[in-house]
């Protein structure tokens, strides 16, 4: 097929996907968080608060877009577009799945490899500051800009133990190139132990995937790093003075942000579109499995909840079947199969933030500053140390 | 040369923005623009360094670009450290009025 | 294609530096420069210097120029005052400026080959791996200098900038 059709469909796809992604996202934030707190969350917007966020979606529509006076009328609009531009371009170059063949089209599934993919993101991630400091200082307020230049200390300050421990995990790949990254993943140790960089010989990096979570923590201003624009302290920091469709700007480049990191934290860390454990021992059964198992639950609970959720769970447990069912189609499975292990990891490490964000309390400025520069820095640069010592003498 | 660019060009975007730069470093009199025009300057030398990198079809070139970057960077790091110094002693930004050793 | 990329993102330098040396906010100027460094890395990109452009945009949009911008919303910098310069200076300045752009145009014209094109492609070595391996082999030394020259910078600049907490 033409590069360029290609392309665009790809393109269009993946923007779809993210942009719905992102929507219930939000949706299955307050979910978790509510039932961490034992509290229902969205419940009376559609089944189950499912059309929740189409509602606020339109409620910050038909706000009124406020521009207080005295703001720097072009950096004031010029910051949520910037901040919710960068946050999605990264998204381009992340490995979804493999190389796929549906009839005479053979793509893998990433929009594109760059051979410097790896910085290429690191370097996206530094711009987004910008979006925030922008916001703050065409604020003309003394809250926006606090927590603005408070933001981007913090930002500025946890992406040096971030690109460490990159760099201990480029030293296991040997490649800048996301796609070879995660295929050099692709090894099983012993036939049945995923060779994924989180457990990979000589040096399992199990501490720089602790300090790249940590760090993408502070990246996105996500609890318990998030005193910049925190509610009790600074209003609501850098976006106390944006209203309606701005201040969704901002929530989307959060959530993007989010979803980006993750992905990233996934091809890098833990095998991408990679398996846990050799198609040769029926992985390619988990993902029918699993949704046969949700499925399940579903109905079990909607036998037994209360009158009014008994036909909306009795619904999605038919669909998660249904899912499953499709799962088990050989033609479908070599497609969807990576594109589920993908998706599962970073399901996974989502919810880590969302439960994160319900369960700790939130740093003070001073103590997450010498959090990051005392410990998570001496600490990335050890890793770092240990790995390149253990490259150097046994590969 | 339907898909080329001759190299002339690029060495000559690189001489416009020194000059620009250095037009910035003299006629500014706002110390913290002064040391824009002279990351500017630096800029307009990393691109003639990148050129000739391709021209010679050698790495030596962006290794020096490297080693400007790195250097452009302490320089703006203790560079800002003093301004903020200046500042706190003298609150002005303004460079003519840093003078107590004329008049 | 190519001549279209280097004259669009030529064409912002240029505007962009003009706006840093022209405007009288600082911010306003701190952005144009941000704009320069970024046209610059698409066109260390088009030279096939892939690393630069990475750790230009990293370095220098992303790290250096923050910097300038936190220290100018620190200071609450506000638009230049207009200064009484010599009017000697005004007069014979800006023609100077063009001699020294025009020499050294002159001397560019004169000493590349007219055969000698860009082709977006056509230099596949800048590579991290190649950059990397003439670091760590014929660079060494000024390598190990150029990090203990930045360990000396962060000592001053803290050692400057430093606040008593009272």
């Amino acid at each position: 097929m033409n590069f360029y059709l290609l392309a665009v469909i790809k393109a269009a796809v993946v923007v779809g996907v993210l942009m719905i992604t992102l929507l219930y996202l939000q949706w299955v934030e307050r979910k978790v968080i509510a039932h961490i707190q034992v509290r229902l969350g969205p419940y009376n917007v559609g089944a189950h608060g499912l059309l929740q966020p189409i509602a606020d979606t339109l409620k910050l529509l038909t706000k009124e877009d406020l521009l207080p006076p005295g703001v720097n009328r072009f950096y004031f609009i010029l910051a949520p577009f910037l901040a919710i531009t960068l946050s999605l371009v990264s998204i381009s170059v992340i490995p979804f799945g493999p190389e796929i063949h549906i009839g005479p089209v053979n793509t893998w599934l990433q929009l594109t490899d760059l051979n410097i993919g790896v910085i290429f993101v690191l370097a996206i991630s530094s711009l987004t500051v910008y979006g925030i400091v922008l916001a703050g200082w065409s604020s003309n307020s003394k809250y926006p800009l606090l927590g603005a230049l408070r933001s981007s200390a913090q930002m500025i300050s946890y992406e040096l133990p971030l690109g460490m421990a990159v760099a201990a995990t480029l030293l296991l790949s040997n490649s800048l190139s996301l796609r070879k990254i995660v295929e050099t993943q692709s090894a099983w140790y012993g036939g049945f132990f995923p060779a994924w960089n989180l457990f990979r010989m000589p040096f399992p990096q199990v501490f720089g995937f602790v300090i790249f979570v940590i760090a993408v923590f502070a990246e996105t201003n996500r609890v318990p790093f998030d005193l910049p624009e925190a509610e009790s302290e600074l209003v609501a920091g850098f976006h106390t003075e944006y209203s309606s469709m701005k201040f969704a700007g901002f929530f989307m480049a959060e959530y993007a942000n989010m979803v980006t990191v993750t992905c990233m934290a996934t091809a890098l860390y833990l095998g991408g579109w990679l398996p846990l454990w050799p198609a040769s021992m029926g992985s390619n059964y988990a993902p029918a499995a699993a949704f046969a198992l949700a499925g399940g639950i579903c109905i079990y609970s909607g036998l037994q909840a209360r009158k009014r959720d008994r036909l909306s769970l009795s619904v999605f447990g038919a669909l998660f079947l249904l899912v499953a069912a499709l799962f088990l189609i050989p033609v479908v499975q070599a497609l969807l199969v990576p594109l589920f292990w993908f998706l599962a990891k970073t399901g996974l490490l989502l919810l880590l933030f969302i439960w994160v964000r319900g369960t700790l309390p939130r740093f003070r400025y001073d103590q997450l500053m010498r959090f990051g520069w005392s410990f998570m820095f001496p600490v990335a640069v050890a890793n770092l140390l240990i790995t390149g010592l253990l490259v150097a003498l046994v590969g | 040369m339907p898909n080329a660019v001759p190299l002339s060009w690029y060495l000559a975007l690189s001489a416009v923005l020194f000059t620009l730069g250095v037009a910035g470093f003299l006629f500014r009199r706002n110390i913290i623009t002064m040391f824009m025009s002279i990351e500017l300057m630096l800029n307009a030398v990393n691109l003639t360094f990148v050129a000739f990198s391709y021209r010679l079809k050698q790495i030596d070139g962006q290794v020096f670009t490297f080693f400007v970057m790195v250097v452009a960077a302490a320089e703006a790091a203790v560079g800002l450290a003093i301004i903020l110094i200046v500042f706190k002693n003298r609150a002005t930004l303004q460079v003519d009025d840093l003078r107590t050793m004329k008049d | 294609m190519d001549p279209i990329l280097f004259l669009l993102f030529a064409a912002i330098a240029v505007v962009c530096g003009i706006t840093v040396v022209v405007q009288t906010h600082p911010i306003t100027s701190a952005l144009a420069l941000i704009g320069v460094m970024g046209s610059l890395a698409v066109l260390y990109l088009l030279l096939g210097a892939q690393f630069i452009a990475a750790a230009q945009v990293i370095v220098y949009a992303g790290a250096i120029m923050v910097l300038f911008i936190f220290v100018i919303m620190l200071l609450n910098a506000g638009r230049e005052r207009k200064t009484r310069g010599s009017f000697l200076a005004r007069l014979i300045g800006p023609p100077l400026l063009v001699l020294l752009l025009g020499v050294v145009t002159f001397v560019i014209l004169a000493v590349v080959p007219r055969d000698a094109v860009v082709k977006f492609g056509s230099y596949t070595g800048g590579t991290v791996e190649n950059l990397g391996r003439a670091i760590f082999t014929t660079y060494l030394w000024p390598f190990e200098i150029t990090s203990v020259l930045v360990l000396i910078a962060i000592v001053g600049a803290v050692a400057l900038a430093y606040k008593e907490l009272d």
